[in-house]
């Protein structure tokens, strides 16, 4: 299936979850990055459930703290 | 208000510009922003709303420069080391541009002097580098209605966000609560490129001054990402959050509040 995960198009298998994608795509402490599909906030508690389809946009927010 | 020679001349670039005008340069000397952080983010922000003419201009930071401030905190020089930076910061403002007000608030921002800091202002820019002060801001100003800039910046990355009132989503429908200490890095301990502070708080006091003049389109409703090593800026849209805890429809935060700061962060340099 196909996913835009962070702006880019890519080809993943299917049967994928939040969680599946994240470990897929290295993201490093994954329990602060908040997940956006299509458009709508999934919660840390749903990771492990939250399906992904062919088409979804999928967007990794970080948290950065620097700033002085 | 008439315009001296010495203004007409000083703001002749702005002037000249449809969007700014007479009327959109009035505005902004008739302005109130505050900056809370004279540090990487806060430096290039207030240099550029000092030279804007932004008529009042508030600077809230607790902290003296250090040495290691200057690889990126252009507001700051080296003889100002050991210096208060809101001192600091205000004599380069002030010899940027003798037409403006500056106001110092040598202290840390806690939720019982935020509120009446934030009070007299139109625009809050967050320049702080840390969770619990973000958290902070964030709360404040949508409990008060005040729109403000959020911005973070770690490595070679930086992201800002804009929140206005009954324009959200802010900060909190985003990140829930702050990460634990030491759970994501600090620029501390993961460093920053300097001129990841004048990109991104560069596009901070552009929000403040579209703001001002009432042009343009904020930067509301999206999170924009800057990465230098790949050179790619994104616009993130962010969904709406009705169960955030500040903004949304049965909040649970109705009152400015601290999350407790490790010693670490109080005491250590940024």
């Amino acid at each position: 299936m196909k996913l835009t995960v962070s702006g880019n198009v890519k080809e993943y298998a299917g049967g994928l979850t939040v969680r599946k994608l994240l470990e897929l795509e290295q993201v490093e402490t994954p329990e602060y990055v908040t997940v956006s599909v299509n458009d709508e906030f999934i919660p840390t508690g749903d990771f492990d459930t939250a399906a992904l389809s062919d088409g979804d946009s999928v967007e990794f927010l970080y948290f950065m703290g620097g700033g002085r | 208000m008439a315009f001296t020679n010495e203004q007409l001349e000083r703001y002749s670039r702005h002037i000249i510009l449809s969007e700014v005008g007479v009327k959109g340069q009035k505005q902004l000397l008739q302005s109130k922003v505050l900056i809370i952080g004279a540090g990487g983010l806060g430096a290039p922000a207030a240099l550029y709303l000092a030279a804007a003419g932004v008529g009042t201009i508030g600077i809230a930071d607790a902290d003296s420069v250090d040495l290691s401030n200057l690889q990126r905190q252009v507001i700051h020089t080296t003889p100002d080391v050991g210096k208060a930076k809101t001192q600091s910061a205000k004599e380069t403002m002030e010899a940027i541009n003798p037409d403006i007000t500056v106001n110092t608030y040598h202290t840390f921002v806690t939720a019982r002097n935020i509120p009446e800091l934030i009070a007299g202002y139109d625009f809050i820019i967050d320049g702080t580098d840390n969770f619990p002060a973000k958290f902070l801001i964030n709360d404040a100003c949508v409990l008060a209605k005040k729109p403000f800039s959020h911005a973070g910046i770690i490595r070679f990355k930086g992201q800002l966000l804009t929140y206005a009132p009954d324009k959200g989503p802010c900060y909190r429908c985003v990140f829930k609560e702050p990460p634990p200490p030491e759970a994501v890095p600090t620029c501390r301990q993961a460093g920053v490129i300097g001129a990841m502070g004048g990109v991104i708080g560069s596009l901070q006091a552009m929000e403040a001054i579209k703001y001002i003049i009432g042009k343009g389109e904020l930067l509301t409703g999206y999170l924009l990402t800057y990465d230098a090593l790949k050179m790619e800026f994104r616009k993130i849209k962010l969904p709406g959050n009705d169960s955030c805890p500040v903004c949304g429809k049965n909040p649970s935060i109705l009152e400015p509040f601290d999350y407790e700061q490790t010693a670490c962060d109080l005491k250590g340099g940024h």
